[in-house]
């Protein structure tokens, strides 16, 4: 039986024994293979093309009308380039010249890669060969001399010796890097905070719920029973930071019968008639929340299906989700335009750490 | 060779070539011409020749399993020349535009300049839209080459000493590549990419302590601001490439000091390689290779569209569609935060606890680390110092084999869930149900998956014994005198037997005093972790049972488990 007696708690004892060539290194454990003798390599079986003559030219033959066709393949493409040029506009015409300067070029490809590998492996000499391995390692000498050089190099220098020059040097490599590292804040404005950017968006008192993205201001009238708009502040798409801003304070604005809706205390005038207000920004990532099936009252987040249950104040009812989305106070003008009683009462979107 | 100056044509390029370098100058002196001259011009100033003698004709071992990793490194290729094309085209700012390009139902739109750039190389460049394809499908390609190519080194231990650390190497490009893929993805600057972005957005937000300053950092300022695109494009095109380039050099560079592994097979030993030479067959074959895969992916870009952008629009935060999915790879990640029950989120000590965010994202970083991690854990197990260089049948290390498939199905959990949405309404099911089923999946399948993969491992290993041992079924019935009708059993060939049966197993480790006559809590562990590694396990057949094994015929397979001390252990007739 040919174990290896090497156990374990030689492997773990030895750990200092440094000497140790790799044909004598530790199997860590008892290992067991098999004693059966390698029966060596098998007879080479000679291919067709080593055969028969024939073959060989057939195969010959192949591989240089292969190189053709990689050839023929990449005139085809230089002449659909041509033949096939862009119109203005033209779905059909972009979608030829994609499809034959493609295709040409593709047969150009696999004419040489199918020619090459068939001559390599019709053609070419069918010998196989075998290499030897060594070890990893290099020999002792090579070890001994390395650590020799390196014993030189601190006796020569004084690395070792000279600790105050040695810690210095370590005191300076860590400290340079320091300021370049700083210089990385710029990559944010200095004179912004994140907390306070996230803690407020454009609305405030009096703010038209508008059409996103016309921008044209929604009267209650306009907002019938099982309807939902996309709504955006107004005066938002004159803003510079549009994208900032609408990332923040789009909001979708339904109409359900009053008596669905469930109003805890505080928030009695947060909504007109049965007409509410949420913020569109999913309090999980900050996907929009754009899905609002119709009958059951849902909004549903189409990246992580969290679920908001609109009737009981967009409280989640299924998803990864936890807070619900902030409700937008709104009332009415005196034209009869919908508009924000204030700005949220709490951040919108996914929830942040200084958030409370 | 360093002293014969009056050699004239020693570089010609057949392949008697590089013989021919040592001795055979003045024996041609008209021969070579060109090519030789030039040869000669190269090697007076470079000793190029030793790098041929080297290399020239190294052995590489022939199996398909080895062209995974072929075909991550030719879409790699392929992946640098259409990229290259794009960036002379491509805008990298994030500055408002309105389309005026040649797609008509995008005229007026306000964009990005990316954006616009994008759009411009899709519709107004020729051949734009197919290298923009190209570029696309060869950056799927290249990770799924990866992720195979690893499974395939996983399973095969061909991460085991002295490779573990370019298992490493692999690894890191393996996280460059995802990396180089969402970076990429999100420079169109389009409604899905945008929403991508925003998902990171909150997904750092929500990381305690540094979240909301990284992602201020990030995107210089709010979400999505005006930068992220130019600083994603940095990363793309310069950061992340030169990285992974140079680790990429680096990975090769190994496999040409360690000598590929090759596959048990007669003639093969753990101190040879048994294939073909680079030049010249390795080269035609991997250098033809190299076209396949490139006219591969150019079919695909040709027709399959990949990422229309046209369709999904310039970003905002507004408008999203059903059904968005990141591309193939991120799936994973998406999918992990998908499955987080509702309500993992408090607050305490006046901050905002994401646990919704951190178990996703620690579940994330643990599966990687895992990976990266498991050559050193096994070598800890097994405490094997020696060098491996012939590779495992999957089923010859059982537990490792069953571990993978543990993280696949756990992976592959994760990756479902990114299409929840999509199961649910293809196959007109509840999404709740869904994501309930993938959670129970995902955390129940990696054990049955274990226990699964682990047994039909050691059945499959106690067929081959049985093999070995009485033969293979030959599908000819013979009724003996007496009435009974049996099948006869064929012996297989020396060839054969000697493949079935070229493996080790290891014996758990024995809890033994160490030095000092102690037993140490690491000793009891490690030991406790081997024997959970190695106690079921078939040992290969031995000559003597070779010889005394024809005719035998109990019940084979009994008392072959937990074979502690019977050592190849088949139960005594």
């Amino acid at each position: 039986m040919a174990h290896d007696e090497v156990s374990g708690h030689d492997s773990a004892a030895s750990d200092s024994s440094a000497v140790e060539t790799s044909r004598a290194a530790s199997t860590g454990t008892a290992v067991i293979a098999s004693d059966v003798v390698n029966p060596g390599e098998p007879p080479h079986r000679k291919r067709v093309t080593d055969l028969d003559p024939k073959k060989a030219k057939h195969a010959q033959r192949t591989v240089y009308t292969l190189f053709y066709l990689s050839i023929a393949g990449s005139i085809f493409a230089l002449a659909a380039y041509m033949a096939f040029p862009i119109e203005d506009g033209d779905i059909a015409a972009i979608r030829l010249n994609n499809l034959f300067i493609g295709v040409g070029s593709a047969l150009a490809l696999f004419g040489i890669g199918l020619g090459a590998v068939h001559w390599g492996k019709a053609l070419m000499a069918d010998k196989e060969g075998i290499d030897e391995r060594h070890p990893i390692r290099g020999t002792q000498a090579t070890r001994d001399r390395a650590v020799e050089i390196f014993h030189e190099a601190d006796q020569e220098s004084g690395f070792g010796r000279r600790t105050l020059i040695r810690n210095s040097l370590i005191g300076a490599l860590v400290a340079f890097p320091l300021p370049g590292l700083v210089l990385f804040r710029g990559w944010a404005p200095q004179d912004e905070d994140p907390v306070e950017l996230l803690s407020h968006t454009m609305w405030k008192k009096g703010s038209r719920l508008t059409l996103d993205p016309s921008g044209i201001p929604v009267k209650a009238s306009d907002v019938t029973i099982g309807s939902v708009f996309h709504i955006i502040p107004e005066g938002l798409n004159e803003r510079h930071d549009l994208l900032e801003q609408k990332a923040k304070a789009a909001v979708l604005l339904m109409r359900l019968n009053p008596d669905d809706l469930t109003i805890s205390p505080g928030r009695e005038d947060w909504s007109y008639d049965g007409i509410v207000a949420y913020s569109k920004i999913c309090t999980h990532v900050g996907c929009p929340v754009a899905l609002y099936e119709q009958q059951t009252h849902h909004l549903l987040c189409p990246c992580h299906q969290s679920t908001f249950d609109v009737t009981k104040e967009c409280e989640v009812i299924f998803g990864p989700a936890k807070r619900p989305l902030p409700q937008l106070p709104i009332e009415v003008d005196s034209e009869g335009y919908l508009v924000a009683r204030s700005d949220f009462n709490e951040p919108v979107g996914p929830s942040f750490w200084e958030r409370s | 060779m360093t002293s014969t100056i009056d050699r004239t044509g020693s570089g010609d390029s057949t392949p008697a070539g590089a013989a021919a370098a040592t001795d055979n100058g003045p024996a041609k002196p008209k021969s070579g011409g060109f090519t030789a001259a030039a040869s000669n011009y190269l090697e007076d100033r470079t000793s190029i020749s030793g790098v041929v003698k080297e290399f020239g004709r190294k052995i590489f071992p022939d199996h398909w399993s080895f062209m995974l990793g072929e075909v991550a490194l030719y879409s790699f290729v392929v992946i640098i020349l259409s990229g290259t094309f794009l960036t002379f085209f491509f805008q990298a700012s994030m500055v408002e535009t309105h389309y005026d390009g040649a797609f008509v139902p995008m005229k007026g739109v306000e964009m990005s300049a990316a954006m616009e750039s994008a759009l411009h190389i899709s519709f107004d460049v020729r051949g734009g839209l197919l290298v923009r394809q190209i570029h696309h499908w060869a950056a799927l390609l290249f990770i799924a080459a990866i992720g195979l190519h690893m499974l395939r080194v996983f399973f095969t231990g061909a991460f085991r000493k002295p490779r573990e650390l370019n298992w490493v190497i692999g690894f890191l490009l393996f996280v460059l590549a995802m990396a180089e893929g969402f970076t990429g993805y999100s420079l169109p600057d389009d409604l899905l990419s945008g929403n991508g972005l925003r998902i990171i957005d909150g997904l750092i937000k929500g990381i305690p302590v540094i979240g909301t300053w990284t992602s201020f950092l990030l995107f210089g300022g709010e979400f999505p601001g005006t930068a992220i695109v130019g600083r994603l494009y940095t990363l793309h095109i310069l950061l992340l490439p030169a990285i992974l380039v140079a680790f990429l050099a680096l990975h090769l560079v190994f496999v040409i000091v360690h000598k590929h592994t090759q596959y048990a097979g007669a003639g093969r030993t753990n101190n040879n390689v048994v294939g073909y030479p680079i030049l010249p067959v390795y080269a035609a074959k991997a250098g033809g290779f190299f076209f396949l895969v490139f006219g591969v992916i150019a079919l695909m870009a040709s027709f399959f569209t990949i990422n229309p952008i046209w369709n999904y629009g310039p970003y905002d935060p507004s408008p999203v569609s059903a059904g968005t999915q990141p591309d193939w790879y991120i799936g994973f990640a998406d999918g992990a935060l998908r499955l987080i029950p509702p309500g993992w989120e408090f607050v305490w000590l006046d901050h905002t606890w994401s646990i919704n965010i951190i178990v996703p994202v620690i579940a994330l970083v643990g599966l990687l680390a895992a990976v990266a991690a498991y050559p050193f854990i096994e070598g800890w197990v097994t405490g094997d110092k020696r060098e491996h260089h012939i590779l495992d049948r999957p089923r010859n290390a059982p537990t490792r084999t069953a571990i993978g498939a543990a993280g696949v199905t756990f992976y592959a959990g994760l990756w479902a869930a990114a299409s929840s949405d999509l199961m649910a309404t293809h196959f007109q099911l509840s999404i709740e149900g869904v994501i309930h089923t993938i959670q129970a999946w995902v955390v129940l399948g990696p054990f049955l998956a274990f226990f699964v993969t682990k047994r039909v491992c050691i059945a499959l290993m106690k067929k081959d014994r049985e093999i070995v041992l009485h033969g293979f079924e030959s599908g000819r019935i013979v009724r003996l005198p007496g009435g009974e009708y049996i099948e006869v059993h064929e012996q297989v060939d020396d060839y054969e037997r000697w493949r079935l049966v070229d493996y080790e197993v290891y014996e758990p480790i024995m809890l033994r005093p160490n030095a000092k006559g102690q037993i140490t809590p690491g000793m009891r562990f490690r030991s406790r972790v081997s024997r959970w590694f190695f106690e079921d396990r078939i040992a290969p057949a031995q000559q003597q049972e070779l010889e005394s094994g024809h005719g035998h015929h109990g019940t084979h397979g009994d008392g072959t488990d937990h074979s502690l001390e019977e050592g190849p252990g088949l139960t005594k007739p």
